[in-house]
């Protein structure tokens, strides 16, 4: 059966379809696929697995490669999120290059996409498996590129997720530097009093974190200080510093990771918004600090306040009546804005307070906020979306609140009031020049992007920078605590076994097809490019592997190592599935 | 030697429009992953790559795939969630301008080319785009295919 076409280059590829006990084989006639692909050129040998996950299916894959001596794997089963970790390791285990290894979806993609059509999803799986067989065909072995770390990490934003993830930092024997531009640590926790949930004392809690940072001599603290320039790449960044204003001192230091903590700042009200600018109409940040500064009832411009209306989702999912304002939930000021009322309504029994909100979403453990609320006499009206209340000043120097209340029925209701509370979002803080110097990316919200929500939450598509807090969205001082805490355990990963594998599909460029004309360089924000020798050189620690420099060569010099020219249109050519005769 | 069956004609007469989708690894793809996760449907002429993103299509692969018997090429793109660049939309705008180009050149339509942006979880938007586009690629009916090799009867 040696085939006459054997090329002197014949690969020895091995492929495994998956039954997923059923999942696949109820849909996709998996025999049919093994017969129509096991005398495709290079391949030695076809099989099929209930679940090839399973030990024993990749003990059998392991024995395959060793005695038949493969150099080629291909995987059809489910989704490559899945398992590409899995089957790498069954090819570097059995001594096979992982990146000579292709997943091939046809769970996802197939079988569970088209249940109705068991002819047409097997002939689907066919191609697949052919497309697959044809790119791995035009796959080389390639090594991860091993890069040293510095053992040391630089936290950007000094508030409570930054002091945090200092702290976590040099319990694992890291070296921090950490930098804060204002003139002291503790970002916005330090001005708030008691906080939600259980009423602890923001600014008390900052000095407690401060005096830890301070008893750990393996942490550097800037304060007044910023990022001014970056360079090198994951492992080996080299980060200056300017400390105390401009024209002040400047520094360099070097650190294996950066972790970004740069928190958010306050929706500012238009003037007019809600009645802003009026007297008596205020920001949550600014009612909160009047509560935390009086004892007993609340007294404003000299008057007690026995009304207080609570004007909710200021700045917050705007898009019904502003088509491009803020879209997202600011998450934490629901849970807050309860909290404040039990705080006044706990000073001051007869207070009368009233919540106008589109809906509530004090989430998890804290709807025992607004249980208590209520208990204490919170009155929850729920107005339209698209029809916000209105804050008007009255004659006698009183604001009104007018309100359409979807809870009694649509019924309009005008609430006098002696404070008017805005409960403002949190918005993206500015930070041009860093977000620019970092190469942050920047989600829709214009807060900072993570990879992934779930799987990769504090990553970014730069290697060794993390995003940990409220810069990446809203949220609380807890959850911005536990997204620092795992930036610190990202961290930790690379930069404790001392050096970092990176996978080693990137950018390269054929010298000799190259013409040096630099338009390449243009296309990379990652400034991974150079030109030496009148010939374009990628750095493999900077690339970050997108290709988005690829379709711009006029000559097509450049390639994206697994995505190759050759591979991308040999997979086309098997993904087509026309049959030749 | 024996002649069992004779080749299938070479148009077919209702055959499902190939589609030849561009996804990316880490936004779109997870988001028509999902489509099956959740068993929704599209017709199985629907076939996906990959890439780590949509900025870095060659317009020849888009070219090749409908001279290789594709009908349509869709590019589920991540719009303004790419996290690799920031001008990424208008990068793969730029991609399909070229190969809509080349397709007029070569007398093809250039609607056999269609791009949108696909998040991680927009599986229902995806499945009715593509729906959507198999119904427009029937209307236009077959592409005209230029041989890619010659000597196959």
């Amino acid at each position: 059966m040696t085939g006459s076409s054997a090329a002197a280059n014949a690969r020895r590829i091995g492929v495994y379809v998956c039954h997923c006990g059923g999942n696949i084989s109820d849909y996709v006639d998996v025999d049919r696929v093994i017969a129509a692909v096991e005398h495709e050129p290079g391949v030695v040998v076809a099989r099929q697995a209930m679940f090839a996950c399973s030990d024993a299916t990749q003990g059998d894959i392991e024995r395959d490669i060793r005695e038949l001596e493969l150099d080629g794997l291909v995987v059809a089963s489910c989704s490559p999120k899945l398992h590409v970790t899995t089957f790498r390791g069954v090819a570097r285990r059995a001594g096979l290059n992982p990146y000579e290894y292709s997943q091939v979806n046809i769970r996802e993609q197939a079988s569970w996409i088209h249940t109705a059509d068991a002819e047409g999803t097997t002939e689907k799986a066919i191609a697949l498996v052919r497309g697959g067989i044809a790119k791995t065909g035009l796959t080389e072995p390639l090594e991860p590129i091993v890069v040293e770390t510095t053992q040391k990490a630089l936290v950007v934003g000094g508030g409570i997720a930054g002091m945090r993830a200092a702290i976590g930092l040099a319990d694992l024997g890291l070296g921090v530097f950490l930098v804060e531009r204002a003139a002291a640590l503790g970002g916005h926790v330090r001005g708030i009093g008691a906080m939600y949930p259980n009423g602890r004392d923001g600014g008390r809690l900052i000095d407690e974190l401060a005096a830890s940072i301070k008893a750990r001599p393996s942490i550097s603290v800037f304060t007044g200080a910023e990022v001014i320039e970056k360079s090198g790449s994951f492992g080996k960044f080299s980060v200056g510093l300017r400390v105390g204003g401009p024209g002040s001192e400047t520094l360099t230091v070097e650190v294996g990771s950066i972790v970004v903590t740069t928190g958010f700042e306050t929706y500012e009200p238009e003037v007019g918004e809600y009645g802003y600018g009026i007297d008596g109409v205020v920001t949550l940040p600014e009612f909160k600090a009047m509560l935390d500064a009086s004892a007993g009832p609340l007294r404003h411009a000299g008057r007690p306040v026995h009304d207080v209306a609570y004007v909710y989702c200021v700045g917050s999912r705007e898009t019904p009546t502003k088509p491009d304002g803020n879209a997202y939930c600011s998450r934490y000021c629901c849970a807050a804005t309860a909290f404040a009322s039990i705080q006044l309504g706990e000073a001051d029994p007869g207070v009368r307070q009233y919540h106008l909100h589109r809906d509530v979403r004090t989430f998890g453990k804290y709807e025992l906020l607004y249980e208590r609320s209520r208990d204490l006499g919170s009155i929850y009206l729920k107005f339209p979306d698209a029809e916000p209340p209105e804050v008007a000043l009255e004659p006698d120097g009183r604001l009104l609140v007018t309100v359409r209340d979807l809870l009694t029925g649509g019924e309009r209701v005008a609430i006098p009031a002696d404070l008017v509370v805005l409960v403002t979002a949190m918005v993206p803080r500015s930070n041009t020049e860093l977000t620019g110097l970092l190469k942050l990316p920047i989600g829709r919200d214009g807060f900072y992007n993570e990879i992934h929500p779930k799987l990769r939450p504090v990553e970014t598509t730069v290697d060794g920078v993390y995003i940990a807090g409220a810069c990446q969205g809203p949220r609380n001082s807890s959850e911005s605590v536990a997204s620092a805490l795992a930036a610190v355990t990202q961290s930790a990963v690379i930069l404790k076994k001392g050096y970092a594998e990176l996978d080693p599909l990137v950018a390269t460029v054929d010298a000799v097809a190259c013409d040096g004309c630099g338009k390449c360089l243009d296309a990379c924000p990652y400034g991974a490019i150079e030109l030496s020798a009148g010939v374009a050189t990628i750095s493999e620690t900077a690339c970050k592997g997108c290709g988005g420099c690829v379709p711009l060569c006029p000559t097509d010099a450049i390639d994206l190592r697994g995505y190759t020219n050759d591979q991308i249109t040999a997979l086309i050519d098997g993904l087509v599935g026309e049959a030749v005769a | 030697m024996t002649t069992i069956a004779s080749p299938a004609p070479t148009d077919g007469p209702t055959r499902d429009p190939r589609i030849l989708v561009f996804s990316t690894n880490t936004i779109s793809d997870p988001g028509i992953d999902l489509a099956g996760s959740a068993h929704m449907s599209y017709s199985p002429g629907v076939r996906v790559i990959s890439l780590p993103c949509t900025s870095g299509i060659r317009p020849s692969w888009i070219l090749h795939a409908i001279d290789a018997g594709f009908d349509g090429v869709f590019i589920a793109s991540d719009g303004d969630e790419c996290a690799f660049l920031p001008d990424c939309s208008k990068r793969a705008s730029a991609i399909i301008a070229e190969a809509q180009r080349r397709l007029r050149q070569a007398g093809e339509s250039p609607q056999r080319v269609r791009l949108a942006a696909i998040c991680s979880v927009c599986a229902e938007p995806f499945t009715k785009h593509i729906t959507g586009f198999a119904e427009a690629l029937a209307t236009l009916g077959p592409a005209q295919r230029r041989p890619v090799e010659a000597g196959v009867a």
